[in-house]
């Protein structure tokens, strides 16, 4: 019905497919805009509690940019499989969901996109960690930043760090976030200049 | 003027998706140009005065339900044909396929079919014949093919000659005499949203030769 797209931040990479919108079963019908789902399906194993909160936070940021009032009663269905995990794999979500939605032609607010931070014992920033340094790390911030004005749609922290610490991640992955949706605005050019 | 893809918000314009922006200037009569973005997207969604391909899926009573691949199904009432009247109802039956438009097409209600204009003629309207291949393509192909002075058209109709009908909900209806020159001219078609005009035109002469 839509879109398939991979983007991967090093070996990580996860293939997103949206579905939408679709006529939806009765007991998840909203009068008044449409019915957002993400699944997020991890590469190997059933779906756990990690999967359900990690897709908690997708739909809650999806929502936000997602002109869900154009499309009441209906069901808008992100469906995300992780081919491999190398680190930073929610960011990856993040920019495999925003890529789906721009693909799919659904009307959208903004874009977004992930960035996650990783803070070492000596309090350096590390940018799209990986799996090592995530593991070695203080704390791991992911943040979804917007392509409007680059404000923060969700954040979420594992670890401790100080408010200083948090507002300079978020400083730093703002300005990673340039590249991001520059990367975004090439692909979708290659797109539209073979029609 | 906002066309698809831009919406008004508060004293500004918010573009709602990705694609070309184009602008058509001002006609004589037209008030104001009309700006609008061109995107590329394989789902349908129903608006007022499109012509589409549905498919009927059930009778209920007066009304026939057609599969427009919208997120709802469209209803049509049996009086919507050329010439129809309680006595003489359309013969209609489940799986056929029905050209019509849009009546009602909003997002808040569910939308309408006719299969007559607004003087009562079919125009072209109505239930589609036997034979023939149904398939879908993506909306923007659809929206090539329907400019006027298509380039694809006019080449394949020196190939063999064909009945078509597109439908703007991405469906296209292909009759040709046998069933191998169908097949052919929708291979064709649907190969033509990737294929350069230059290949087009490779891939048709290699066809009218053999």
């Amino acid at each position: 019905m839509t879109s398939l797209l991979s983007p991967s931040p090093g070996d990580t990479s996860v293939l997103a497919g949206l579905y939408g919108p679709v006529e939806v079963k009765g007991s998840k019908e909203l009068p008044d805009r449409a019915a957002l789902e993400v699944l997020l399906r991890p590469k190997v194993g059933l779906p756990g509690v990690l999967e359900r909160s990690r897709e908690q936070l997708l739909r809650q940021t999806c929502e936000a940019v997602v002109l869900g009032g154009l499309h009441p009663r209906t069901a808008i269905t992100l469906v995300l499989q992780v081919l491999s995990d190398a680190g930073s794999l929610l960011s990856c979500c993040l920019n495999a969901a925003c890529m789906g939605l721009l693909d799919a032609g659904l009307p959208l607010t903004s874009l977004f996109c992930g960035v996650t931070c990783a803070l070492d014992p000596d309090g350096a920033i590390v940018l799209d960690p990986t799996t090592r340094q995530e593991r070695d790390a203080r704390a791991v911030l992911t943040f979804a930043i917007d392509s409007a004005e680059r404000k923060v749609l969700a954040t979420t922290t594992k670890g401790s760090c100080s408010v200083e610490e948090m507002q300079q991640c978020l400083a730093a992955a703002q300005r990673a976030a340039d590249t991001i949706f520059q990367f975004y605005r090439d692909s979708v050019r290659r797109r539209y200049s073979k029609s | 003027l906002c066309g698809p893809g831009l919406r008004r918000c508060g004293a500004g314009l918010l573009v709602t998706k990705c694609g070309l922006l184009r602008h058509r200037r001002a006609g004589g009569a037209a008030a104001g140009g009309a700006y609008w973005v061109d995107s590329q997207q394989k789902r349908y969604v129903p608006v007022k005065g499109d012509h589409v391909i549905g498919i009927v899926t059930a009778k209920a009573g007066d009304v026939f339900k057609l599969d427009v691949g919208g997120s709802e199904q469209a209803s049509l009432s049996y009086l919507a044909f050329e010439g129809a009247t309680k006595r003489n109802r359309p013969n209609v039956q489940v799986g056929d396929l029905v050209y019509g438009q849009f009546l009602v097409a909003n997002k808040d209600m569910e939308p309408e079919m006719v299969c007559i204009d607004s003087s009562g003629r079919s125009s072209g309207m109505g239930i589609i014949g036997q034979d023939g291949f149904l398939f879908k393509v993506s909306l923007g192909l659809i929206r090539k093919l329907l400019a006027p002075k298509c380039e694809i058209i006019q080449e394949l109709s020196q190939l063999y000659p064909f009945e078509l009908v597109l439908g703007m909900n991405g469906r296209i209806w292909v009759k040709a005499k046998t069933v191998q020159q169908t097949l052919i001219i929708v291979n064709i078609l649907e190969a033509c949203e990737y294929m350069t005009a230059e290949q087009r035109k490779q891939a048709l002469a290699r066809l009218s030769g053999t």
